[in-house]
């Protein structure tokens, strides 16, 4: 490493894209489940079915982050 | 990489792993369309594995019912609860008795296999998911998206594919809007997110694992001194990543069975 140059980076942008896809799945995967949450505490005894419903959101809102985790496999 | 890169200096390179990962050398039969690797042969292993797994469930099940023995043994229980958690808490609670039973065999069989398939990435020795590579993640998803189309079609006929491009109740001209949207998410992304979702789960998991251990090797035995104290915190990682991935190879089987269950309740599903 240059010792002028000590702010140097090095690596593929694509990182950072990742990154950045990874945002907006985080929030929604963190909605799903605070709302989730939510309405259990407001009705307990429906705990099961709202936990089914809230995998599938999960699944639904994840695979937005697992096609970025797959785009540099295709398009790089 | 770059962080890393900071460890380079010391002796001994530090290797993060890399795609090639999933594309361990050919061990037999090279050259043919059937040349087999190291995630080849866990497969064939896993494969055998549920079947006997099965065969000795079914013979339990059998003698049990012939002697009329109430009280299952531990082997026995672990497969009626498993079973039971396919059947009841997934095909019956999404399809309904009589259509969960239809499809109960398909689900089964997609829970388990996934499940199976899944967890030999934290078994020792064996370290890799047959699932990180696309095979069985394609083929389970398109299994899922022939049944569901089949659902669809056996209940509502070609009104099936009119139902689910030209969902009722929406004015007529925003089907220009409307009709593209559910072509692409019905009929393209559904098969390709259930296979996507599956394989880079397993990957994404697969890497973290490596990456963990590799670096606790590298700090413990390469950079030595200081270094080792880091190589405690990757060493603890890597052993909370390999209960997460337990976790997760449970999940990914439930929500891939969840998902296929729900597309075939919504092809049976009728129109409002």
């Amino acid at each position: 490493m240059d010792a002028v140059n000590i702010a140097e980076l090095t690596g593929n942008i694509a990182v950072v894209g990742y990154g950045l896809a990874a945002i907006g799945p985080g929030i929604g995967v963190g909605l799903v489940v605070s709302k989730t949450i939510e309405s259990i505490a407001r009705q307990p005894e429906l705990a099961g079915r709202l936990q089914v419903t809230m995998w599938l959101g999960i699944a639904f809102t994840e695979a937005l982050a697992l096609i970025g985790l797959a785009t540099p496999f295709i398009f790089v | 990489m770059s962080a890393l890169s900071l460890f380079r200096a010391e002796d001994g390179e530090f290797s993060p792993p890399s795609i090639f990962e999933f594309y361990p050398e050919i061990v037999a039969f090279a050259g043919t369309p059937f040349a087999i690797n190291r995630i080849m042969m866990i497969r064939l292993i896993v494969m055998v594995l549920l079947i006997v797994i099965f065969w000795l469930w079914t013979a339990k099940f059998n003698k049990a019912v012939k002697t009329g023995n109430v009280v299952p043994g531990r082997f026995q229980l672990l497969g009626e609860l498993a079973l039971n958690f396919v059947r009841k808490s997934i095909a019956h609670d999404q399809l309904g008795e009589k259509d969960g039973e239809r499809f109960l065999p398909l689900l089964t069989t997609i829970f388990f296999m996934v499940f199976g398939m899944n967890i030999t990435g934290v078994i020792p020795f064996a370290n890799i998911a047959g699932t990180s590579v696309i095979g069985i993640p394609l083929v389970l998803a398109g299994v899922a998206y022939v049944t569901f189309i089949y659902a669809g079609t056996r209940k509502h006929g070609l009104r099936f594919f009119k139902n689910s491009l030209f969902p009722s109740g929406v004015p007529k001209p925003f089907y220009i809007l409307v009709t593209p949207i559910e072509l692409l998410s019905t009929f393209i992304l559904r098969p390709v997110t259930l296979a996507l979702r599956l394989l880079m789960n397993m990957i994404a998991g697969h890497l973290l694992l490596v990456l963990c251990f590799s670096a606790t090797q590298f700090f413990f035995f390469q950079a030595g001194g200081l270094m080792s104290l880091f190589g405690v915190g990757t060493l603890l990682f890597g052993f909370a990543f390999t209960l997460f991935e337990i976790l997760v190879s449970v999940l990914q089987a439930y929500v891939f069975t969840l998902l296929t269950t729900v597309y075939i309740q919504l092809a049976l599903a009728d129109e409002h």
